[in-house]
């Protein structure tokens, strides 16, 4: 199963085009506040994430991330 | 940091539209003309995104009927189903309704909202699973989060992506609930549920279609998508609506598993508000009959659809990816929207104005629903309306 660092690899990768100008995409990176993300745009981004490691991702989860950091660790316990 | 802080958008939002002038989210229907015109804003219009499909709210056996009841009965139940609430008429309604839908169990709820959100809030609970078509009413997503269950979304109408989650559970797919709906509240789109129903006999677990768009709508006896796609014996739950086809307020739930008698004492939207009043279960007891009687209302209602769909095609508007009698248009900026839904009032066609996040993409949609009741004539005005979109607004002459 994937680890943590996989997950935030992925993550990264999809994230990229939402990093706009003077940002850098960290792990603390905060995904509506920081980033900008629409809750469409956050759930285009976990239906990538769930095709790329072919897993469902609960909704239930989604009141505890904020950042980067908080989806991969959200996402490990997942696939644990 | 205050308790209203995060109210901030909505005010701001309010308060550009005020200083617009234009209040498209609560506007007051001052007088009706019929069960299709009306006074709306000071404005006479054709009532074009009101929901009333077979266009039953003023028909004379229904009132007659309601005013029976308010005479006989009284204003209201003044209590709960389960405590003084249940009167005599409440139970011949859900026979009634069992037997129209061929189920043996139903249940009446005050509101569609309070099926939908109690069925999806206590089927499935801690421990279960809900797999959920993307756009999903807000009545099922506030359920199912109530329930405690482990919600998975699927893409829209995407049957393929639901088999991919269903097989994902592997086990746990014995106490997982599907949900659906027939017809899309917003799209008009309807689910695929021949497929959907295929999945659910592949992988197991239960299937709940939110018929509230399509009763009286779709299938031989407009008992909705689930007769319509030949699926009804893989359906365990059908909820819906009086407030639509059916010109009234309220909800049901019928199904073929006992258990549904014992699970309405579990429902909180069941038990704990209310029972719906007696002049409501009186037309809508009239309203469900008329709709058995009188299928040419259903005949009437698609001709109304395909004619405001095809005209409004013809004239470029981006519309529904299906004819249905829920017809939206799609606009891609915001203030685009908000502009050209004011004009329509103007122009008097009252439709409704759906921006993000009650749209189910990033853009604004101007809704239309169609009735029975609407004449030609009604219809190629309301197209007329939105051809004069197309015109300077200088050019605007209300049209009465």
């Amino acid at each position: 199963m994937p680890d943590y660092n996989e997950f935030l690899t992925r993550i990264f990768e999809i994230l990229k085009p939402f990093a706009k100008q003077g940002i850098i995409l960290n792990e603390d990176s905060e995904l509506v506040t920081e980033l900008g993300l629409t809750s469409l745009q956050v759930m285009e981004l976990i239906e990538q994430i769930e095709d790329y490691f072919d897993m469902s991702i609960p909704l239930n989860i989604l009141p505890d991330i904020r950042t980067v950091h908080d989806l991969a660790m959200q996402l490990e316990k997942l696939s644990t | 940091m205050s308790l209203f802080d995060k109210f901030q958008p909505i005010v701001e939002i309010r308060a550009e539209l005020q200083k617009l002038g234009i209040m498209p989210f609560g506007a007051v229907t001052e007088k009706f003309l019929s069960a299709t015109e009306a006074i709306v804003n000071g404005h006479k219009v054709i009532l074009a995104g009101t929901n009333n499909y077979l266009g039953l709210t003023f028909d004379p056996e229904c009132i007659a009927a309601a005013k029976k009841a308010v005479e006989e009965q009284g204003t209201g139940t003044t209590g709960s189903r389960m405590a003084n609430g249940t009167f005599a008429e409440h139970v011949k309604l859900e026979q009634e309704l069992a037997a129209y839908f061929d189920r043996k169990h139903s249940i009446v709820f005050s509101t569609g909202y309070a099926a939908t959100m109690g069925m999806g809030s206590t089927l499935a609970g801690a421990g279960d699973v809900i797999v959920l078509d993307a756009d999903s009413h807000a009545s099922i997503y506030d359920g199912v989060r109530l329930g405690g269950a482990e919600v998975i979304r699927f893409r829209h109408n995407n049957a393929a992506d639901l088999e991919k989650r269903l097989r994902r559970l592997g086990d746990r797919v014995d106490n997982t609930l599907i949900i659906v709906e027939g017809i899309y509240s917003m799209l008009g789109d309807q689910a695929p549920l021949a497929d959907i129903a295929e999945v659910k006999r592949k992988y197991g677990g239960l299937l709940l279609v939110d018929e509230a768009h399509s009763l009286g709508m779709l299938g031989e006896h407009g008992r909705g998508a689930a007769e319509a796609a030949g699926v009804e014996d893989d359906v365990d739950f059908i909820v819906g609506t009086f407030s639509k086809s059916l010109s009234a307020i309220g909800g049901y739930c019928v199904s073929n598993h006992a258990e549904l008698e014992a699970i309405c004492f579990a429902i909180r939207s069941y038990i704990f508000t209310a029972s719906p009043s007696p002049s409501v279960i009186a037309s809508t007891r009239v309203a469900l009959r008329l709709m058995q009687e009188r299928p040419e209302l259903r005949v009437r209602l698609w001709e109304n659809a395909h004619r405001l769909y095809d005209g409004l095609k013809q004239l470029g508007f981006a519309v529904s990816p299906q004819v249905s009698p829920v017809i939206a248009v799609t606009i891609g900026e915001r203030d685009q929207a908000i502009s050209w839904w004011n004009e329509l009032m103007q122009r008097g066609a009252y439709v409704n104005l759906v921006m993000p996040p009650a749209s189910p993409t990033s853009d604004s949609l101007l809704r239309c629903s169609v009735s029975a009741a609407h004449s030609n004539e009604q219809i190629d005005r309301i197209i007329a309306a939105f051809a004069a979109l197309q015109t300077p607004a200088a050019d605007c002459d209300p049209i009465r």
